[in-house]
């Protein structure tokens, strides 16, 4: 139960603070998402120029890169993923305990990018996994990835905690674990998770 | 630099039974090659290394070549016996005729080396060899031993066009996985067909794309699927 904007802030005036568990509750999570430390191609340097000093990802909570995908909520998809990486990202993808988000950074993480048309590049990585934000571009500029995290943060904060629409992670039922693609002898196996992916339409 | 043919001539000099063609590049750069044969081939590159002429000790670039088979259309003119009526009287003659023939000149996969030398400051010196054939006969002999640089970039050669070196002290595939059956450069490769066409595609594109959304569904447009 959302409580009332302007009832809040009269309380607050008279030094009552109301918030429901919630709020609370998404408040904390989306202040201390803790991404993955993982790179993949050159988008990679954006996201390590991000995290440094001048773009400064520790303003939105999300400074501490973990070295192991157990103690990571958030992984971000910068750069190529190649068919022969793409087991090994769904695997630590799985490997993740939940609540956990997905970013894919740049045009190769969403589409395949430049890439696109080649034999051994993944056509974007949510052939097999969820993807909570796109962010296009090559690469795409570190302010990119901090509207990324935003975006992330507004989901986040827009979760209910019961109900039918809440988040994965409080469904006992909802899958956390996606399967991971096998490498064939020409190529991925199978070459899509239909689950995750439907097949595009093409607006003519 | 030493021109092609000098370096051809002191390689016959130097190793006996040595095969060497020259190949001549007519472009512009004239950067003509020399063709080793494979069961000399280790020996002359051990020359070329090791001769204080050349000392070529610096191994740049290897890299691939792949010639499929070529159909080629011909006229020819052969003798044939021909009916006739020569002032009246039935005669046969031979005669000449042209015909159109067809043959097939087999392909093969070929490797390149770029050869520099770091104590003369000179080169490239490019060297090829010549697989017997495309399908089972592709083994050329490694020059990894010879030069140490050729590790990584033979077994790329092999990954990509299949040609496989023997004496290579570590041949697996390095950019692809270990299970895949195919080689992705060679000219008759068949790419999978997994990203979705542009919307405005034409020609032979757009037969591509025909192709795809029969055969998977993809590119359907939103009225087509009521989705």
């Amino acid at each position: 139960m959302a409580v009332d904007e302007g009832l809040k802030i009269e309380l607050g005036k008279q030094g009552i603070f109301v918030t429901s568990l919630q709020d609370l509750y998404n408040w904390g999570r989306r202040n201390s998402v803790w991404p993955m430390q993982f790179g993949l191609a050159c988008c990679a340097i954006e996201m390590i120029a991000t995290t440094m000093a001048r773009y400064d990802m520790a303003r939105f909570g999300a400074e501490v890169f973990r070295p192991s995908p157990r103690q990571a909520d958030m992984m971000i998809i910068s750069g190529t993923v190649t068919k022969k990486m793409a087991p090994q990202v769904v695997r630590l993808y799985n490997q993740m305990a939940e609540p956990k988000y997905v970013i894919a950074m740049g045009a190769c993480a969403i589409s395949g990018g430049p890439f696109k048309q080649g034999y051994n590049v993944l056509k974007g990585i949510d052939r097999y996994i969820p993807v909570d934000v796109h962010i296009p571009g090559c690469p795409p500029r570190p302010e990119a990835l901090l509207q990324a995290l935003i975006t992330l943060q507004k989901k986040i904060d827009g979760q209910h905690l019961t109900g039918e629409d809440r988040p994965r992670f409080l469904n006992a039922e909802a899958q956390s674990e996606f399967p991971v693609p096998e490498q064939g002898e020409h190529d991925l196996e199978p070459t899509s998770n239909k689950d995750v992916w439907p097949v595009p339409l093409v607006i003519r | 630099m030493k021109t092609v043919d000098e370096i051809k001539a002191a390689i016959e000099a130097a190793v006996r039974g040595a095969r060497v063609d020259v190949l001549t590049n007519p472009g512009p750069s004239g950067q003509h090659s020399l063709l080793l044969a494979t069961s000399t081939a280790a020996a002359v590159a051990r020359f070329l290394r090791d001769d204080p002429e050349f000392a070529l000790d610096f191994l740049s670039n290897v890299t691939g070549v792949d010639w499929p088979d070529k159909e080629i259309t011909e006229k020819v003119k052969v003798p044939k016996q021909v009916v006739k009526t020569v002032e009246g009287v039935e005669q046969t003659v031979e005669e000449m005729v042209e015909e159109t023939r067809k043959r097939v000149e087999p392909g093969c996969l070929e490797a390149v080396y770029h050869l520099y030398s770091m104590a003369k400051k000179q080169g490239p010196v490019v060297i090829r060899m010549r697989t017997a054939n495309r399908s089972d006969n592709v083994t050329l002999p490694s020059f990894t031993p010879i030069w140490r640089s050729a590790e990584l970039q033979e077994r790329e050669v092999f990954d990509l066009y299949g040609i496989v070196f023997g004496g290579h002290p570590d041949l697996r595939r390095i950019l692809m996985w270990d299970g895949f059956k195919d080689h992705p450069m060679r000219k008759d490769y068949i790419e999978p067909d997994d990203f979705e066409y542009e919307p405005t595609a034409h020609d032979e594109v757009l037969a591509r794309a025909q192709a795809q959304k029969a055969a998977t569904g993809m590119g359907i447009t939103p009225q087509e699927s009521g989705r």
